[in-house]
């Protein structure tokens, strides 16, 4: 059985129809344990203090942020190349929960910042990057508004994401590019000395479990009514022409 | 409740909206999907009886 099966929006909503309230209960049980775990079993930092308890949010939010637009990006190419109408709707579902977890990030960052570099905001490479990827899906939710044949928003969204790629990229990485501006490195890493500590850890992994399980849950439901949607518009074009 | 500190402010604060923006999320896209799904019902069983 080949993955482009479930290209077929009959298979993908029976498919989805089954597996969804598994990855539903999942991340919300994922998410509960990791936040109650992070917010009330953790100990304070001792140089960030009780602030530490917003990476709980914060790290996932930044990841998921990321994570959605690569996300985005795949199925977008699967879009251009195979006319997949499904994988075109799934990035299309895909983004208002980008936007959502990069607001999650941005917000909790400059939180954060306010007692611990004194500043709720500074134009630092990985912050910087951050909003210019937040105006990007801003962009590709208002391009997919504003075009009423949904195959040439598809196309034109495709290549905006293509575009956008490079910004999701720098959020990542520019901390390593350049070597200034206020932003840490990585909290995770496999480089023991600079990861944080065990403490923080399992609880952070639980919280990354949830966030990513509750962006799954999220995208086959939202894909699922796109498609619904599609068929809405079908049906109703098809009755003008009758 | 743990002892947030003098930092209690910012992390209530951080969770708040955090929770605030997922469950936001959460709501929107389940009333959307309630009502596309209601309208698509409702069309298909229309073209049922038009045949």
């Amino acid at each position: 059985m080949s993955i482009w099966e479930y290209a077929n929006p009959t298979k993908f909503m029976r498919l989805t129809d089954r597996v969804l309230p598994v990855v539903t209960v999942l991340s919300v049980a994922a998410l509960l344990t990791g936040l109650i775990w992070g917010f009330f079993f953790t100990p304070d930092d001792y140089k960030q203090g009780s602030t530490v308890k917003i990476i709980f949010l914060h790290v996932p939010a930044a990841m998921m942020a990321i994570n959605v637009w690569v996300m985005m990006l795949v199925t977008s190419l699967v879009w251009l190349i195979r006319r997949h109408h499904v994988s075109a709707l799934a990035a299309k579902a895909a983004a208002p929960i980008g936007v959502t977890m990069t607001l999650i990030a941005l917000f909790t960052g400059a939180i954060w910042g306010q007692p611990m570099w004194g500043t709720y905001w500074a134009w630092d490479p990985r912050l910087t990057s951050f909003m210019i990827l937040f105006v990007f899906y801003l962009g590709y939710i208002a391009l997919w508004s504003a075009i009423e044949d949904q195959d040439t928003a598809a196309d034109l969204t495709s290549v905006l994401c293509l575009v956008g790629s490079v910004f999701a990229l720098l959020s990542r990485y520019a901390v390593n590019f350049w070597n200034q501006g206020l932003h840490q490195a990585a909290s995770l890493s496999l480089d023991e000395g600079q990861s944080i500590a065990d403490a923080f850890r399992t609880p952070l992994f639980v919280c990354l479990a949830g966030f990513t399980l509750l962006f799954l849950a999220l995208v086959l439901l939202r894909t699922r009514t796109e498609i619904r949607a599609r068929r809405i518009s079908a049906l109703i074009a098809r009755e003008r022409l009758a | 409740m743990p002892d947030l500190g003098q930092y209690a402010t910012s992390v209530l604060s951080a969770y708040g909206i955090g929770i605030v923006l997922i469950i936001g999320l959460t709501i929107l896209s389940l009333l959307r999907a309630v009502r596309i799904k209601r309208q698509l019902k409702n069309i298909e069983n229309r073209h049922k009886k038009d045949g």
